[in-house]
């Protein structure tokens, strides 16, 4: 495993080890490049995962204190917790389900294709699905993807039987067990999957796609990828031509240190990265690095999501096995005669009675409310995931009052639904009760949304400099040797997850960097 | 209370109290010295810092919050139980407690003339309930029940969980797509 001097000014520095930041440290590894990933969180490994809720939570979660504003529900429920995501080395690749759809072509020019829409700041990419396709195909490759690369679907679980029947009573026809980096058969070193049913406290078997015992470990056997846990980067540097220097970053105890670079990567998901790019203010960048356009932080997207829960008068047992084992995907087009723009996938999603407490009906309480999970076991359930809109005012912001322990302003997320969001919301929520009612449910809820898993688009791509903060490699418009490489680069959110386009990209982005280095214009 | 209620004749007893179901004690759980005895389930509690009647009050609105008749006392008194020590340490945690109790009893006085675990039927406890439920004891109280209550390993089989699977293979050969009534 390498170890890089922290005054060695020949390295990538890659803050975040996640989809993005994991995966494109171990592309630059495996092309020669040394690298340095620093990652706030710690090193867990398959052994350290705990598969019990609360238990795993406390270990895995971002838990740092943040701020939220806003008329989105998670602001009242959960004031500081608007994102459920995962601080160690890994990323939000432990926490993540494994559903890996590909963008739809139009997806990538939601301008264009959907017209201007009031009060959202739309944007087309300034990239294809053409061009993204042969990072796509690398990718599923790499995740391991079912019903790609000749790999079998995974076997429907009994959630997934429910959702299956409702899917073709109400005449949808695209309804499978997915598209997922979960392996259905021993593939890369790798096992199948056990059903184990705790897909979001870590893959127990390692069968689900993640960083942690994946990507990394692959770059760190070339002797050019270091990864640094415990390391919470703080400010990028840059000299007075105003290109990066390096990354201040505190260490376990506390102590800062500083990492010099050729250059910088930032992959701290769609909070953190914005947060970290305003907190490096400087006497040349007011506003904070990248900044100029006075994008950084906003058009804050975390896909317009929700679930529908139904009790059934017969056992589900929908926590045995995948979390998230089908999708129907009829919903998916763009359709403006439902009403709105963008469209949706249903996933099937299970939580367990811990977290159904928690999240059925936050705050709620009583007969109504118990009598629900007293039908815990005859419960199905599906996860809406759809498109919302951009927003300039939905954005990350440094509270002005609150401070992290190093004294640094904490990010504070403010989020209000569109009036196409909601929409889609409403329509979905319909759609996925009937889907239930259609198969005998004798009560269904259509359930808030949860804090956010999908964090999208506070960096974002734009062609020109003036709409966004990096060009389609993911490459700041202001700094040529300083990178976004996470989630926040989305220019749209489209309605697939988001995992597989981030590793898409990063793929993409590391044979860029790469090329720029040996040709010597970074 | 038993007694009382033994020596309350019905025609004496006002409407009110009638409404509320009679003014039986919540037997099942009753005060001895410096702890909560529930007979029943042979399960005794000793307080240090909050009142016994506190606890035992405490107890009950548990119920009433997350009412779930498939779940003994005992359940509810573990998710309550950890404020009788974290009150010990903080001064104003126990006057939160101990004034929201207090709060429960004089209300629940004021309309059907008894304590709060001494109303018989649920609804009116409820209604009580709702009165106080955006204030901070209730919302201390309810939230801690969230994981306090059903994070309880031992009561998930009751609710058809089965929890962590990996140690015996995950649920492949265990009923993962064992549902056949569709």
């Amino acid at each position: 495993m390498a170890k890089f001097d922290l005054n060695d000014e020949s390295v990538v520095v890659i803050v975040g080890s996640g989809a993005g930041g994991g995966t494109l440290g171990a592309e630059l590894a495996l092309k020669g490049v040394k690298t340095v990933i620093l990652e706030a969180g710690q090193r867990f490994e398959i052994e350290d995962f705990l598969n019990d809720e609360w238990a795993s939570f406390s270990q895995l979660s971002w838990r740092d204190a943040r701020t939220t504003s806003g008329s989105w529900r998670v602001h009242r429920d959960f004031p500081n917790l608007p994102a459920w995501i995962v601080k160690a080395v890994g990323g939000t690749t432990i926490h993540w389900a494994g559903a890996s759809l590909r963008f739809q072509d139009y997806e990538f020019r939601a301008k264009s294709h959907y017209g201007d829409m009031q009060g959202a700041n739309l944007l087309d990419w300034p990239l294809s699905l053409d061009e993204l396709e042969p990072y796509y195909s690398r990718a599923e490759d790499k995740m391991g993807v079912t019903r790609t690369n000749g790999i079998p679907g995974l076997p429907g679980n009994n959630n997934y039987k429910v959702f299956e029947a409702g899917a073709k009573k109400l005449g949808y026809k695209e309804v499978h067990t997915g598209r997922m980096a979960i392996n259905s058969q021993p593939r890369d070193g790798r096992g199948g999957c056990q059903q184990i049913g705790f897909c979001f406290q870590g893959c127990k078997s390692g069968a689900k796609w993640s960083t942690l015992y994946t990507e990394i470990p692959k770059g760190e056997e070339t002797g050019n990828l270091e990864v640094r846990p415990d390391a919470q980067a703080v400010r990028i540097e840059h000299d007075a031509a105003g290109k990066a220097t390096g990354v201040v970053y505190a260490n376990s105890a506390g102590v800062l240190r500083r990492q010099k670079a050729r250059v910088v990567c930032v992959a701290g998901n769609s909070i953190e990265s914005p947060r970290l790019l305003l907190n490096s203010a400087s006497s040349t960048f007011r506003d904070g690095l990248a900044n100029s356009s006075g994008q950084v932080g906003r058009n804050y997207m975390r896909h317009t999501t929700g679930a529908v829960f139904a009790i059934f008068d017969e056992p589900v047992h929908m926590y045995r096995g995948t979390t998230m084992a089908g999708v129907i995907r009829d919903e998916a087009p763009h359709n403006p005669a439902r009403g709105f723009a963008g469209g949706y996938e249903f996933e099937t999603i299970s939580v367990g009675l811990p977290f159904m407490a928690a999240f059925l009906d936050p705050g709620a309480w009583g007969r109504e409310f118990a009598s629900a999970l007293d039908s815990y076991q005859n419960m199905a359930g599906l996860w809406i995931v759809g498109e919302d809109m951009p927003q300039e005012r939905n954005r990350i912001t440094l509270d002005p009052t609150v401070k992290d322990k190093f004294g640094l302003p904490v990010a504070s997320v403010h989020y209000d639904d569109h009036a196409n969001d909601v929409a889609l919301r409403n329509h979905a929520y319909r759609q996925g009760m009937a889907l239930y009612e259609s198969v005998g449910a004798t009560r269904v809820f259509p359930q808030t949304p949860y804090p956010s898993t999908h964090n999208l688009g506070t960096n974002r791509m734009s062609a020109n400099p003036r709409d966004g903060v990096v060009n389609k490699h993911g490459q700041t418009h202001d700094i040529n040797n300083l990178f976004v490489s996470d989630g926040s680069q989305f220019t749209t959110g489209a309605c697939e997850n988001p995992t597989l386009t981030i590793v898409a990209l990063a793929i993409r982005q590391a044979e860029h960097i790469a090329g720029r280095l040996s040709a010597n214009t970074i | 209370m038993k007694t009382h209620e033994r020596k309350a004749p019905a025609a004496a007893m006002d409407r009110r109290r009638f409404i509320a179901g009679s003014a039986s004690a919540s037997a099942a759980i009753f005060i001895s010295g410096a702890a909560i005895i529930h007979p029943g389930e042979a399960w005794g509690l000793e307080v240090k810092t909050l009142a016994p009647a506190t606890m035992q009050t405490l107890v009950k609105a548990a119920r009433d919050i997350y009412p779930h008749d498939r779940l003994s006392d005992k359940y509810y008194a573990l998710a309550v139980k950890g404020y009788d020590a974290k009150a010990a340490e903080k001064p104003e945690l126990k006057a939160l407690i101990e004034g929201g109790v207090a709060d429960l009893d004089s209300r629940a006085m004021a309309r059907h003339g008894v304590r709060y675990v001494e109303i018989g039927w649920e609804a009116p406890r409820v209604a009580i309930l709702k009165e106080i439920e955006d204030g901070p004891f209730f919302i201390m109280i309810r939230s801690g029940l969230v994981v306090g209550l059903y994070n309880q390993k031992e009561i998930w089989p009751l609710f058809g969980y089965e929890g962590e699977s990996a140690s015996e293979g995950g649920y492949i050969n265990r009923g993962f797509n064992d549902l056949n009534w569709l």
